[in-house]
């Protein structure tokens, strides 16, 4: 009987996980779902003028300016993310191992707020000065959130690449290919469905990032037009804004809300099933 | 010449993963040492235990330390429960199905959930609905949701790394499914367990997004569960962005990334210690 009663608490315990993402769903739009109801879907998602004050809520350039910072953080960290997995794993001796993941594991508990200070201090002002605009740009944020990303791309197509069975490895060495070949012609393609997940939980990573981005990327709400110009991106627009906004204009934020959760959700839904595959 | 291009590719291959691999290291560890160079010489053991004077200006970060530990208790107290308990329900109570894969869905989901959506969560149902306010409580509980997933998974990866054996031998002697867990599984999975605590405390110690948005942004020294508080990520954030103080940010900058490399040593340790015992 006990034993019986346990079992049930531990099934209900073992939901948790899933009612808190229920609830997170539930408030989310319950709190945004009217406003874009009220404003149309189609003004909000493809309108292109943010005046809170005139009731104007569009948020179309801070889409379009999630995807270029995203994509060019992930142009950043695709080359160097591979490059120190191919390093780690089958370049560098195994004593440089032993210091560098953990080096990479202490890279990714930094937090957020000290990568985007960096990107403030030094990143911003080299890019004022040799580049041009305002230096607070697309560009910045796409070098500060591929830096913060390559530990989650290393470590999880590391892992990936060290699953794949030795076979492999030794069929090919044996066959005359070089290091090289086997390393591009075999190991990462075989290991491709790890390192692609670890490439979409990293661009996951890189839509979500907050509060380094509002540091760096200048919080205009124009639609950009080249990557030094100044952005504000989905996330940065509800930390900036949630502090003082009432009324319709914190449903807005919510509703943003919305939009940022359903892209991430389809993102994650591609990785989960990406590293199941690799499991089968 | 087939054969000399080969070589000739992997050479070039070889010298652009070192410069790539290399670079990165460099370009991390500049991150690194730029706060730490500028924030380190000044610090001094008054700055862990003075109030903030001045908005900010002058003075320590007692509160903000004090008020991050106390948030990060509460987040551990509950998620640390829930998050075992998910574990062993996923290992030893249920086979592969309909449930564990819902589960495991949702847990993965809410892995990926960024902090910002945590905060707006955390703002309407806590400090709203439930009145909470900004509050140690609020924050606490949103960044409970936000290390659930990290601790199911190590939990979990601890549980499974247990020999069957050991099962065996518990109900070869008679014991009861839950008493298996409480004499078995439990005590053979705790340094496991212990590693995703400590690693969950690293994300608490940097976790900013949310917890402006649940715990606000108040300079006092907290005296209860409702107060209202300041994480020092949250300090840092606010020292470096409205022009308060380069001197106390750098500061405070450093503080933050002694206390991580601490905390991350510590897991380090412990699973290198976990891994050398199991095997």
């Amino acid at each position: 009987m006990k034993e019986k009663i346990i079992e049930k608490i531990l099934l209900l315990v073992a939901l948790s996980s899933v009612l808190i993402l229920g609830l997170i769903t539930i408030f989310i739009f319950e709190q945004g779902l009217p406003l874009i109801l009220k404003v149309g879907y189609r003004t909000f998602l493809l309108g292109e003028r943010w005046v809170p004050s005139q009731g104007s809520y569009g948020i179309f350039p801070m889409i379009v300016s999630s995807f270029w910072v995203t994509f060019g953080a992930l142009a950043l960290s695709i080359p160097l993310g591979l490059a120190c997995t191919v390093f780690l794993k089958e370049w560098s001796p195994p004593s440089a191992g032993l210091f560098l993941r953990p080096a990479i594991h202490l890279l990714a508990a930094i937090p957020s707020v000290i990568y985007g200070f960096w990107g403030l201090v030094i990143l911003v002002p080299l890019i004022r000065n040799h580049l041009g605009g305002p230096g607070l740009s697309i560009l910045s944020g796409s070098v500060i959130l591929g830096f913060m990303i390559l530990p989650t791309i290393i470590s999880i197509s590391e892992d990936s690449l060290r699953a794949l069975p030795p076979t492999y490895k030794e069929g090919a060495l044996a066959l005359g290919a070089t290091h090289w070949q086997t390393i591009w012609r075999v190991l990462i393609p075989a290991a491709r469905s790890g390192i692609v997940a670890s490439i979409v939980l990293g661009m996951g990573r890189a839509v979500g990032e907050t509060m380094a981005m509002i540091m760096i990327l200048g919080n205009s709400v124009k639609m950009p037009t080249s990557f030094l110009d100044s952005a504000r991106t989905l996330t940065t627009n509800i930390g900036l804004e949630m502090a003082y906004a009432s009324g319709d204009h914190r449903q807005a934020l919510f509703a943003t809300g919305i939009v940022l959760f359903v892209i991430i959700t389809l993102l994650n839904s591609l990785a989960i099933f990406l590293s199941r595959r690799r499991i089968d | 010449m087939a054969v000399s291009t080969r070589y000739l590719t992997q050479k070039i291959a070889k010298v652009l993963v070192w410069v790539g691999a290399l670079s990165t290291i460099a370009v991390m560890l500049l991150i690194l040492l730029k706060v730490l160079s500028e924030g380190l010489p000044s610090l001094g053991l008054r700055f862990f235990f003075d109030s903030p004077k001045e908005m900010g200006r002058e003075g320590g970060i007692l509160p903000m330390i004090l008020g991050t530990a106390a948030l990060t208790a509460v987040a551990l107290s509950v998620a640390t429960p829930l998050g075992v308990g998910t574990a062993i329900f996923l290992r030893e109570y249920t086979r592969e199905g309909r449930i564990s894969r819902m589960i495991r869905f949702g847990t993965d989901c809410l892995a990926g959930v960024p902090s910002i959506i945590f905060g707006l969560f955390g703002f309407v149902f806590f400090v709203i609905y439930l009145n909470m306010g900004w509050s140690i409580l609020s924050g606490g509980l949103t960044l409970a949701a936000m290390i659930l997933p990290t601790i199911i998974s190590t939990s979990e990866e601890a549980i499974k790394a247990i020999p069957e054996k050991y099962r065996d031998v518990s109900y070869s002697l008679g014991g009861t499914k839950w008493q298996t867990v409480i004499h078995t599984i439990l005590p053979s999975a705790l340094p496991g367990i212990f590693t995703g605590i400590i690693l969950s405390i690293g994300r608490s110690i940097g976790e900013t997004a949310a917890l402006v948005l649940t715990a606000g942004s108040s300079l006092l020294m907290p005296t209860s569960l409702f107060s209202p508080i300041r994480t020092m990520s949250v300090h840092f954030y606010i020292l470096a962005t409205e022009g308060i103080s380069m001197k106390m940010a750098y500061e405070t900058g450093a503080a933050l990334i002694l206390l991580v490399l601490v905390v991350n040593t510590i897991a380090n340790w412990l699973l290198n210690r976990y891994v050398r015992h199991r095997s």
